[in-house]
């Protein structure tokens, strides 16, 4: 028995338009927090779509993930505004500060995942962090973390 | 439409009415920057505040006015003495103005003031009154005088910072809706489309194809169904008017949409939206629900024979699919891989039916257009650019924000007069334009104008208009390893020019900002550049290169220096530098000593400081927390 959770999306579409697999993916990472490789599988098998087309996109866009994913979500984000202000070594701080072995990845307690974005937009507060739904802006490493070490305690940062 | 007309007039009166209002107004910017800079406990605060004085206020929210770096920005009209605008705003701060304005007083400390507001499409007039000579706000600027606001035009930020982007009404009540309205009771999909050539509109997106031109196309090809397609899939690092827009006048790039569809027979479109952009994807979803209360969005748009739906489609994060053929593959559903052109989209785009793709930028143009005129619209700018273009002024420079200009305008009137340079004791040494498609601008050419052709003659392209400036602590050769990155990473992997070049120019710059490259290396990344611009399948492949060969083109030395002398005078590429401690400056507080998590800096109280270089692992945390700038990389 898989513990995630299904998903189905409406097939009976105008003919021409047939129904978008990227909206099934999200709305599958979306009740389960990421893709679990059971989910696809049932997925596939029941729109009738090769369990490989699937694969392909959930690898070829950012917004997915194969595995599971920390509590609480760190965007670092990597947009020019933010590389030109340093948000490499902003990055490798929060790399260290999470005890990870790159400069993405989850913490070993899946309290955290640490990634790269490619641009959040919001270039006037570089560099800036995402966490969860809330950007952070004109971030130092030592304000990073202590938001970081905030949300660890249970504390809105 | 005698109905769906009526309906309108009377939620134009609701919107005039809370634009101008009989009571203190205090309008809150409230677009992802602003509630990054902490908007949202500012509002909550003054809402808290005027609640317990029982002052009689409204409190709204606003989209952004541009001025990023003065974050969160509080706008205030008070009825008899005028309207002024304060930056910076903490929840702390909120108390003294409210006490104030309960006194019948001005808060203090205002950056400029309005002398009158002029709707750019009606062309009414509202005068604000004038602060009492005695009052220490008389002295208050006014808005047209500040250097940030003065060289622009705002005619498509019209109403940016200035309605509510999620009300109707005061959309409507900005001349809003008026186009389509004309459009749909007077004018033939012929004429609209002819109007727009006659403007000589290019698209705002990046490449500059003449929207009248795509339009038409696409009415003149057959087919049972069309589609238009609105690209919000902003994907330039360091651009983000798009989001700008969508956050803050969403109804402007609705009703954009709909006049392009009525011009182009489509009876569906799409919104395409950047998945990282959930704000702009609530607040065009509230536009369309709104619009299609108000009979503006779905079957027989204001009565008339014309039906169009529109709905959103997030995108998944992917920059190639900013490219038009790409986008349209991921609104399918597909993985975003782009397709050799023709056939184009405007003659078969998405699922094979003729399709136009806009930008954001280039829809919430066109109400202004049809309202004011394509003659009128075409005097703006130059011959060849005609109009206005929104730029995000980012990077290096004093006044980071959204700023819109004739096009034409100098560089160096955008990034001194209107960004106020790099401040500090730095100088601009460039300007980044086009992002990942794009190049340096270096300094001895701001004198250009900023046109579609000007800078690709330079060597950069218009792109989307994001402008990164740089300074003399930015790395030329450390951009352009950014930019291969950025690039490898979302190349889409179809064809091999770009799969394998930009990976090969990026570990060449890789080698380069570590010291390991020779001078040799330098040759053959350019050659693998002429090699990936001519030979790549879609646009993002053929201007891939361009980060590397505008920087060789202007910046040789720098390259050279990293690989002859394995230096970084910029002091970024941590292999290539050293921290040092100038004995000079340092005041020997030990913060530093704290901050240093290898433990490499030492030093007794009130004593210079230093870096023991072997132990130090170049993180650059003792820069950032030195309070007297003694900590600098050489």
């Amino acid at each position: 028995m898989s513990s995630h959770q299904t998903v189905t999306i409406n097939t009976n579409t105008h003919s021409h338009e047939p129904p978008s697999l990227i909206a099934l993916l999200q709305k599958i990472q979306e009740v389960n927090g990421y893709l679990p490789q059971d989910a696809l599988k049932q997925a596939a098998a029941e729109h009738g779509i090769p369990l490989s087309k699937l694969f392909a996109i959930a690898t070829f866009y950012n917004a997915f993930s194969l595995i599971p994913q920390g509590k609480h979500i760190i965007s670092i984000c990597h947009g020019t505004a933010c590389h030109v202000q340093k948000s490499e070594n902003l990055n490798a701080h929060l790399a260290r500060v999470l005890q990870l072995a790159e400069d993405e990845g989850t913490s070993s307690d899946l309290m955290f995942t640490l990634k790269k974005v490619r641009c959040l937009g919001c270039c006037s507060m570089a560099p800036v962090i995402k966490i969860d739904d809330t950007v952070f802006g004109t971030m130092t490493q030592a304000k990073a973390e202590k938001l970081i070490r905030s949300v660890e305690k249970g504390m809105p940062p | 439409m005698g109905f769906a007309i009526q309906h309108l007039t009377e939620l134009k009166k609701k919107g005039s009415a809370t634009l101008f209002p009989d009571t203190i107004k205090i309008m809150i910017g409230v677009a992802s920057c602003g509630v990054a800079a902490g908007a949202l406990p500012v509002m909550a605060a003054f809402r808290q505040g005027a609640t317990e004085k029982g002052l009689p206020v409204m409190i709204t929210k606003t989209g952004c006015a541009g001025m990023c770096y003065q974050e969160p920005l509080v706008d205030i009209t008070i009825p008899d003495k005028g309207r002024f605008v304060y930056g910076r705003i903490t929840p702390a701060a909120v108390p003294a103005m409210l006490a104030a304005l309960q006194n019948n007083d001005i808060p203090d400390g205002a950056l400029f003031r309005y002398s009158r507001h002029e709707c750019l499409l009606d062309g009414t007039i509202t005068h604000y009154p004038v602060p009492d000579k005695k009052n220490s706000a008389h002295t208050v600027p006014l808005m047209q005088t500040v250097p940030f606001y003065k060289g622009q035009y705002r005619l498509v930020l019209r109403n940016c910072g200035f309605i509510d982007p999620e009300n109707i009404s005061e959309y409507l009540a900005q001349g809003g809706y008026h186009a389509l309205a004309t459009v749909l009771n007077k004018k033939t999909p012929l004429q609209v489309i002819r109007a727009i050539e006659q403007s000589r509109l290019r698209g705002r997106g990046g490449a500059g194809f003449l929207t009248g031109l795509k339009w038409r196309i696409c009415y003149t090809t057959d087919a049972d169904q069309k589609y238009i397609v609105c690209n919000a899939d902003e994907g330039d690092p360091g651009a983000y008017m798009d989001r700008s827009i969508l956050e803050s006048d969403p109804h402007a790039v609705l009703e954009g949409m709909l006049v392009a569809a009525y011009a182009i027979g489509a009876t569906k479109g799409y919104v395409y939206i950047r998945d990282e952009y959930p704000l702009a994807i609530e607040r065009m979803g509230q536009a369309i629900e709104q619009a299609r209360d108000a009979q503006l969005v779905g079957d027989h748009i204001l009565g008339s024979s014309f039906s169009c739906s529109i709905s959103i489609v997030r995108g998944a994060g992917a920059f190639v699919c900013g490219e038009e053929t790409a986008l349209l593959k991921s609104i399918e559903g597909l993985c975003g891989e782009p397709h050799q052109r023709p056939p184009y989209p405007a003659v078969a785009g998405l699922w094979g039916k003729p399709t136009v793709i806009n930008n954001v930028e280039t829809l919430a143009t066109i109400p202004v257009i049809l309202t004011k005129g394509a003659r009128w619209f075409s005097t703006i700018g130059t011959k060849k650019s005609t109009g206005t273009k929104v730029f995000s002024l980012v990077g290096k420079i004093n006044h980071i924000g959204l700023v819109e200009v004739p096009l034409g305008t100098p560089l160096r009137d955008i990034i001194y007069t209107i960004g106020g340079g790099a401040g500090l004791d730095r100088t601009c040494k460039a300007v980044q334009t086009g992002g990942p498609s794009g190049g340096c601008i270096p300094e001895h050419l701001f004198n250009l104008p900023v046109e579609y052709d000007t800078l690709a003659h330079a060597g950069s392209i218009m792109g989307s208009g994001g402008m990164i400036v740089m300074d003399n602590t930015t790395c030329m050769v450390d951009v352009a390893r950014y930019f291969m990155t950025f690039l490898e990473h979302e190349s889409c992997g179809k064809c091999t020019p770009c799969r394998v070049g930009v990976r090969r120019m990026r570990e060449l710059l890789d080698g380069m900002c570590k010291g390991t490259a020779s001078e040799q290396d330098l040759y053959l990344l350019e050659q693998i550049a002429r090699v990936v611009s001519t030979a790549s399948l879609c646009g993002l492949g053929r201007t891939a290169p361009n980060p590397v060969l505008s920087g060789l083109r202007y910046f040789k030395d720098e390259f050279i220096l990293h690989v002859r002398d394995k230096k970084c005078p910029a002091g970024v590429c941590n292999n290539l530098i050293t921290y040092g401690i100038s004995l000079s400056r340092c005041t020997g507080c030990g913060t530093c000593i704290k901050t240093c998590p290898v433990k490499a800096i030492t030093g007794t109280k009130k004593k210079p400081h230093t870096i023991d270089t072997s132990r130090c692992i170049k993180c650059g945390a003792c820069e950032e927390v030195c309070p007297v700038a003694a900590i600098a990389p050489c």
